[in-house]
Order: structure tokens, then sequence, then C-alpha cells
């Protein structure tokens, strides 16, 4: 681990994600997540072999990424909400042409145009699907700055493990803040991708990349092996995070920046000795259905919190499956949700 | 001349899956020659379209990808950049190059790529039933354009060497054609001057090739050479654009 540093959100997944082996960052402009191009630009062409390229358009970033990773390199993309939904052909190609590659998504209101205050209204896009077809992403989402780096770095590995694409989410007012950060060190091993990268002929068979299965019962066996892949990781990788749940009647459950402003209204909850407490998903897919379940005989009810009109708010319904009330508020559009007011709405409930 | 039609060693034993007289098979199989020739095979990454040629890697003795339509200059982009030893091949139809991916083609070259784009032009979309593509010449019948292209309001048809050399970046630009035996020659010597270039890492070249699709021109393979002589090559003269090495020298301003 390196010192500690005073570092902006963004700042920390360009620097660690460099860390991790990315050689080559391929991305277009857009706030709030342009410090991450900016950082890339300055910091890739000192590395041997290190590139920055300007994509011309976000289609055409996320294919960069498709070729550089098909390559056996570690390489990545970032952009935010508008320039995400861009990418969606490619991240279908790529995820079922199974090559690995990592995706930021520093999120901003929408829909259409919107603006450029955070909002977590794409889950549903990029938890749900968002490309064409049958595929999964891992979606992490992170709550502080220490963590937009940590999980960028873990983002790397667990792509080439299961040789797909993982997207990092954070709302954009994450992206931009500062607070201290602690980096891990330079990654020099790498998994061995010699059985399917393309490196030439030289020494093996012609290898093929390709997302084109014409023949059904080809392509149906193909999305099945997906899915094994798809259940492993359902088993296996799975994060969340909780606070004071143990005794807590109230199970509060947000992602992101705001599970913090949650944290301050189960503080606020506790000393009015309401039994409140957070369960926090890190991992938005694989959703932790199964830390849900285990809470759903102690809770009176649910509460879930979303910087949206309610997309997460689904999954949860889905694991407590009609066993204790869940109940949601949200705000959207980029307004951030006060502690107040989340507070006055857990009470609507008692 | 017969060396063109001779098995190479970067064309496996398959039989290709294209119409009689269409122009895929004859520029697969200059291709391969060339990588050959060149000794370049062990090298090389061939990226295939989304058309016709989807299935390339059917045939190429290669390693391979396979792109989004339009968008094999950027999955190149990606490729060399992370491993500048590798030959890239993007071969692309005229929809996929001169209408999904207008985008990804314009600003590869324009960045100067170190890749060859081999760019087969047979003015619709073949894979799709012989739509009308941006290439399709004014007053052709197309499945889409079923009373000739009306300028009116389809427009002009898309030049893309035109268009490409009027950047600098790009270190060589051409079109050629298969109409005959003459311009078979040109179109294998531009091929071989293209791989030559990118492997002593001079820069982006593009090939175009008028290229004959029988099927959806509703001609006969003999009748649809002789129309690419005397009326396709009329709208897209045969020719080299663009020859000539970028001022790479960066001047800052402050
Ligand atoms: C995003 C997308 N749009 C449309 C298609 C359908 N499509 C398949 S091939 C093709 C046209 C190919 O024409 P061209 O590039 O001229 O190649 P040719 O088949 O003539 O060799 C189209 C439109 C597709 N596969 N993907
Ligand atoms: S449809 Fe046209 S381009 Fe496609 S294989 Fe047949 S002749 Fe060739």
């Amino acid at each position: 681990m390196s010192e500690k540093v005073l570092m902006k959100g963004n700042e920390a997944v360009a620097e660690s994600a460099i860390r991790a082996g990315c050689k080559l960052y391929f991305g277009y402009p857009i706030t709030p997540q342009s410090e991450i191009p900016e950082y890339m630009s300055r910091k890739l062409p000192q590395i041997p072999g290190g590139a920055y390229i300007q994509a011309e358009t976000e289609v055409s970033a996320i294919n960069m990424v498709y070729g550089a990773t098909s390559a056996g390199a570690r390489a990545m993309t970032t952009s935010s909400s508008p320039g995400i939904s861009l990418m969606m052909e490619g991240i279908s190609y790529i995820a079922c042409a199974e090559v690995p590659c990592v995706i930021v998504n520093v999120m901003r209101g929408g829909p259409g145009l919107g603006n450029i205050s955070p909002e977590q209204a794409d889950y549903f896009q990029v938890v749900k699907g968002g490309g064409h077809g049958n595929y999964r992403l891992v979606v992490l989402a992170p709550s502080s700055v220490q963590e937009m780096a940590d999980l960028t770095y873990d983002a790397f590995d667990i792509a080439d493990k299961y040789r797909m694409p993982v997207m990092l989410v954070a709302e954009g007012n994450l992206g931009q803040m500062m607070e201290p950060v602690k980096f891990k060190e330079l990654k020099t091993e790498f998994t061995d991708k010699s059985e399917w990268a393309l490196t030439g002929t030289r020494n093996h068979e012609p290898k093929i990349i390709t997302s084109i299965l014409l023949d059904p019962e080809t392509m149906e066996k193909h999305i099945h092996k997906l899915y094994e892949k798809y259940a492993l990781i359902e088993e296996n990788e799975v994060r969340f995070e909780e606070y004071l749940t143990d005794d807590a009647e109230i199970i509060i459950i947000a992602y992101g920046l705001i599970s913090r402003v949650a944290r301050s209204v189960v503080d606020k909850l506790r000393d009015e000795g309401i039994r409140a407490g957070i369960l926090r998903p890190i991992s938005l897919w694989p959703f932790p259905n199964e830390a849900i379940k285990s809470k759903i005989e102690q809770a009176e009810f649910f509460f879930v919190c979303e910087m949206s009109m309610g997309q997460m708010v689904e999954d949860v319904r889905l694991a407590v499956n009609g066993a204790k009330p869940v109940h949601f508020f949200g705000r959207c559009g980029g307004v951030v949700p006060t502690p107040v007011e989340m507070f006055d709405n857990v009470k609507k409930y008692l | 001349m017969e060396k063109i039609f001779k098995k190479p060693k970067g064309l496996n034993d398959k039989t290709m899956h294209y119409c009689p007289g269409c122009g895929h098979g004859i520029v697969h199989k200059m291709i391969a020659q060339t990588l050959e020739e060149l000794d370049l095979l062990e090298r090389t990454i061939f990226i295939s379209p989304v058309g016709c040629a989807v299935f390339a890697y059917w045939y190429f003795n290669t390693d391979h990808i396979q792109a989004a339509h339009g968008r094999a200059p950027a999955v190149a982009t990606g490729l060399k950049r992370a491993n500048p030893e590798l030959i890239i091949v993007s071969y692309q139809g005229d929809g996929d190059l001169a209408s999904a991916g207008t985008a990804e083609i314009v600003h590869a070259a324009a960045r100067g790529e170190n890749i060859s784009v081999i760019f087969i032009n047979n003015a619709v979309y073949g894979m799709t039933g012989g739509q009308m593509a941006p290439t399709t010449l004014v007053g052709q019948k197309t499945s889409t354009s079923p009373f000739g292209r009306d300028p009116n309001f389809a427009g002009h048809p898309l030049k893309v060497c035109e268009m490409l050399a009027t950047t600098k970046a790009p270190r060589y630009i051409e079109r050629t054609s298969l109409d005959s035996v003459a311009n078979l020659n040109k179109t294998k010597k531009a091929i071989k001057k293209s791989f030559d270039l990118q492997a002593r890492g001079e820069g982006f070249s593009l090939v175009e090739i008028l290229s004959p699709c029988p099927t959806n021109w509703g001609m006969s393979p003999p009748e649809a050479m002789d129309w690419i002589a005397e009326t396709l090559s009329k709208e897209y003269p045969l020719g080299v654009f663009r020859d000539e090495r970028a001022d790479t020298e960066v001047r800052n301003d402050s």
C-alpha cells in the first residue's frame, strides 16, 4: 500500500487502474468523469507500452477496448450515462465473445442529455442488460474514494478471471469529491491469457474471437456456458457491507454514496431507540440476495433508498418475496436526498 | 498472373460460401497470398466485418476477430496499440465501412493508425439482400431503391478514397478493381504495398476494391465484370489518391 494521498474519486480510479496493470485507455470526454481521461493522458504515455487514445465516440472507445483486450492487454474505458448508452452494443459483443474489460460509469442525471448532477438511474441498464441478448455484467458500486480505488483494482482481476466485462458505477459526486486514499502496489503478475488472446500464429493454431454463432443449437450451448460462469460468479463474487444490522428491525438498503447518508440516519434513529441498520450492496450484480433473505425474520420492514425512481428496489422485492413490507424513498434528476428527509421517510412507516 | 489463383498457405481447404462470381473470394486469395509473400502470416490478425465476409475466418490460417457493424477500424486500433508487432487487416464492405462505420474509418485514418484496410465496394448491401448502400449509384435499382436511387431524396454516392485523402495522416490510399487481368494485378500490388507499408510502420493505408456482387446486381458474373468496367468505375475512378508520408513534427505553441 502507498502512503495516504488526498485525491478526487475519478483520479483514484485512474491511478488504481494503472497500478492494476492497465496500459491502454480509450475514452471520450464527458462530465462528470473527464478527470479520468485527463489523468490517463498524462500518465499512460510515460509507461512502456502504454497509450491514451481519445476515441471519436464512446462507440469506438468500447470497440478499441475489445481490440486491445483481445490482444491480451489490460485496457479500460470510462464514461458517464449518455456515453455508456452508446457503449451497449460493444459491451454485448464483448460479453458474448468472452473477452475481459473494465468500464467505469460515473453516473449523471437522465434520461436524455439530462444534467451533470449525480443519479443512480442507470441501475436497470447496467444490471439488467442494456445491450441486446442473454448476458450479464459484474457491476460494482463503491461508496468512498478508497473504494473507488480498491474496486477498480479488483475489477481487472475479476474481468480476467471470468473473461467478461466488469463495470464500476459511481454517482457523479463520488467522482468529484476528494478523500484520502491508499493505493495497492503495482501489479506485476497476471493470469495466463495465451489460450485465447490474439498474438499471431507463430506458436499455435489460428484462434478466433467472435460473437456470431449462426446455428441456434450452438448459440444456445454457448449461452448456457456463459450462464454456468454467471452461476459461479453468483456463488463467489457477492459483496456487501452491513452496519448495525445484528439486532435491527428496520433494514435500510442503499448503495453508493447515499449509503453514507443512510448511515447518519441510522445513527439518529438509534439515538431515539429505534433499532435500524444498513445492508449496503457493493456488487449490484451478483446481487446480495441471500444476505437480504437472512434479514427477513428479524425485519419489521425493509426501506430502500435510491437516487432514482426505484430500480434496485425491484431486486430487493424479489429477494424478500412478499415476506415483509419493502418501502421505497428516492430522489431523482440529480437531487441528492438529505439525511432529514430520509429520516422523516423512514419514520412514516414506524 | 496464374499465381493469383494458386491456393496460398494463408488459406485452408474449405470451400468458400460466396456466390459464383463474387469478388470476396478473389480478394481473400490475394490477401492470403500477399501475407505469405511478405512472410507476415504468423503476425496477422484478420478482422472480419458484418457483411458477406463475416465468416472470413472460416478460410484464413491467421488469428481472427469478428467486429460489430462498422467498428472494425476501432477494434483494429485497440489491437495495434496493444501490440504494435501485429499486422492488422481490417476487411470491410461498403455498408459496413461507408455507412455504419463512417466515424470509425474517418478517425482511424485521421489518426494515421498503422493498419491496412481492405474496402470491398460492391455498391450494395450484399448480405442482407441487395439494399441501397451509401455507394449505390444514382439511378441504380436495389431492393430499397426499386425505381433507382433518386438523388433528390437519397443523395449521391459517398466517395471514401476522395474523402479520406483530404486528411493528412494516411500514408497510402488507392482504388482498384477486379474487372480485368490488368486490374487484378494492380489490386494485388496495392494490397501488397499496403501490408508492406504497415510492416514498416509507415501508417494508415486503405485499398478500395470495386468488386462484383452478381447475385444482387441481377447479372451473370461476366456481365457484372462489364458493369464494373463500363459503369461503376466511371463514378469511382481508379487510381492512387494518396501516397505520401505525413508531416509528423510536433509544434508546441507554448
Ligand atoms: C448494427 C447492425 N445493423 C444492421 C445489421 C444488418 N446487416 C448485416 S450485413 C449488412 C450490410 C453489409 O453490407 P456491406 O458492408 O456492403 O457488405 P457485403 O455484404 O456487401 O459484403 C447489414 C446492414 C447488423 N448486422 N448490425
Ligand atoms: S451476395 Fe454478393 S457480396 Fe455476398 S457473397 Fe453473394 S455475390 Fe458476394
